[in-house]
């Protein structure tokens, strides 16, 4: 219980920052997607008894491959280039988790176990989160450019093109990360939900990312409690406790502005 | 132009551009020295924002040659920035040392001081830490000037600085562009309002082509203005100069 409450707190602080920037650049579906899309990347790792961060990083890759290729595809936008790569990506890695050759407990994959972290995740996060935490603060002012006003960043020194990618990269770094603890469908709780969160009581991006920190801890901590007092699976718990936030922060907002 | 002193800070020669394989200006010609005003009167889609997205490196020109001999600063036009962008006065001037700063420095005491300095230029010192979105539209015109004069380059370009902007701020901003122009700066403003042009140097008249170029006094025949908005002109009674055009004639 203690590792998995670490090692919530340090997903917090990435998703948070991470999160906010997805929100700025409208992202979360992307990011979602994204989450989706190296699912059987980490089937063929937990098949094949390989680290799982190895799997995602490699699922992770081929979904950014495979949306490349089809997005040359003429007639095919970039939303529809992602979805039909998403859906095949996530079919194949159910057709891959229900074959009959699979170990039990490849379901941890789709909702997380996050009681099962090991010490060994929580260095592996740690270092990921001091990473990811470095390259936000050196890529704040390109960030900040470019996504304030697209189209004349060039002029400005930014440019768009690669912070886009840097921005993806470090999307792709938090879902890993916070993939094994949440598991495939929840982690985009963890990116999008606090910085939604912030996002209606804060006017300010530092504040933002400060704020978005502690509704992420506060979500952590309920969760937990909520799933041992209830005995229901914690990563759900972490998740909904995040929803609920969400909701608060949104209804404080609603009646502030009113 | 009046200094002998002044140098070529931008140079155009034959120049066309346009996108894919259709040509949208063609024939562009001109200098812009230091010290210099100088206005671009256009209509829509005449190639104001074209010759802007040359001068700014964002275009290859077809032909021609264009040689910028110093950095430039830029003003966008205000409606392309976000409004739900959760930063201040001062954070949008401070991204104006983007160009100057490398990119993985982040902002110190220094550049916040001179941020305050540009936002004090155009009137805004006490509004600096207010939402960007929260300011009036001559606000935020004033907020991007500030962000172009923390660029700090010896040239500075402008699309249409003046659309959606309150008189006192644009009192102000033809002020500052007279200081700047003082300080031996560049200035090259796109606009579509004739009257303005006359507060220039000179005025590059653009469709589609270069139509001419020279003060506005001289140039802003009634000829010129014809073939720049490709319309009639109506001069009002009492009236010296061309006050309004009417639309093209259609046959």
């Amino acid at each position: 219980m203690r590792r998995a409450l670490l090692e919530l707190l340090l997903l917090g602080v990435a998703g948070s920052l991470v999160g906010c920037w997805v929100l700025l650049y409208e992202l979360a579906y992307s990011t979602e997607s994204l989450a989706h899309a190296l699912f059987p990347g980490l089937v063929v790792a937990a098949l094949l008894g390989l680290p799982l961060l190895a799997g995602g990083a490699v699922g992770v890759l081929a979904a950014a491959i495979a949306i490349a290729f089809v997005g040359r595809i003429p007639l095919v936008e970039r939303d529809t280039g992602v979805a039909v790569v998403i859906t095949s990506l996530f079919g194949l890695g159910v057709v891959l988790a229900l074959s009959p050759s699979s170990p039990p407990g490849l379901e941890s994959l789709l909702f997380g176990d996050l009681l099962g972290v090991t010490r060994g995740d929580l260095v592996i996060s740690g270092v990921l989160v001091a990473a990811t935490g470095a390259a936000v603060v050196t890529l704040h002012r390109p960030l900040l450019v470019a996504g304030f006003d697209r189209g004349s960043a060039g002029a400005f020194g930014a440019k768009p093109f690669l912070v886009d990618a840097a921005l993806l990269v470090l999307i792709a770094v938090g879902v890993l990360v916070g993939v094994q603890a949440l598991g495939n469908l929840l982690v985009i709780s963890l990116l999008v939900g606090p910085a939604a969160a912030a996002r209606q009581l804060v006017d300010r991006l530092p504040a933002m990312m400060g704020l978005a920190t502690v509704f992420a801890w506060t979500s952590a901590i309920a969760g937990l409690y909520a799933s041992y007092y209830l005995d229901i699976a914690a990563g759900a718990a972490v998740a909904a406790a995040t929803v609920a936030m969400f909701l608060i922060a949104a209804l404080v907002g609603v009646l502030r502005d009113t | 132009m009046h200094d002998p002193n002044a140098v070529t800070l931008v140079e155009a020669r034959g120049l066309s551009a346009g996108y894919g394989t259709s040509v949208v200006l063609e024939d562009v010609e001109f200098d812009l020295r230091s010290g210099e005003r100088m206005a671009v009167l256009g209509p829509n889609g005449g190639g104001k924002s074209t010759l802007f997205r040359l001068l700014l490196g964002e275009l290859e020109p077809f032909a021609g040659e264009l040689v910028k001999n110093t950095a430039a600063a830029f003003v966008p036009q205000t409606e392309r920035s976000r409004l739900d962008y959760p930063v201040s006065a001062l954070d949008v001037a401070l991204m104006g040392t983007l160009s100057r700063l490398p990119w993985w420095r982040p902002n110190g005491r220094r550049e916040r001081r001179f941020a305050r300095e540009a936002l004090g230029r155009v009137g805004l010192a006490e509004l600096a830490d207010v939402q960007f979105g929260e300011l009036s539209g001559g606000q935020r015109q004033r907020v991007l000037v500030a962000r172009a004069l923390v660029q700090d380059a010896p040239i500075l370009f402008l699309d249409e600085p003046f659309v959606g902007v309150d008189r006192p701020s644009e009192e102000l901003l033809e002020q500052l562009f007279a200081d700047l122009a003082e300080e031996g700066r560049g200035i090259m403003v796109a606009t579509h309002d004739i009257e303005q042009t006359y507060r220039y140097d000179r005025v590059l008249c653009l469709n589609t082509r270069q139509v001419a170029l020279g003060p506005p006094v001289q140039t802003l025949s009634r000829d010129v203005l014809e073939t720049t908005y490709g319309g009639a002109i109506v001069t009002l009674p009492g009236e010296g100069r061309p006050a309004a055009i009417l639309p093209p004639h259609h046959h």
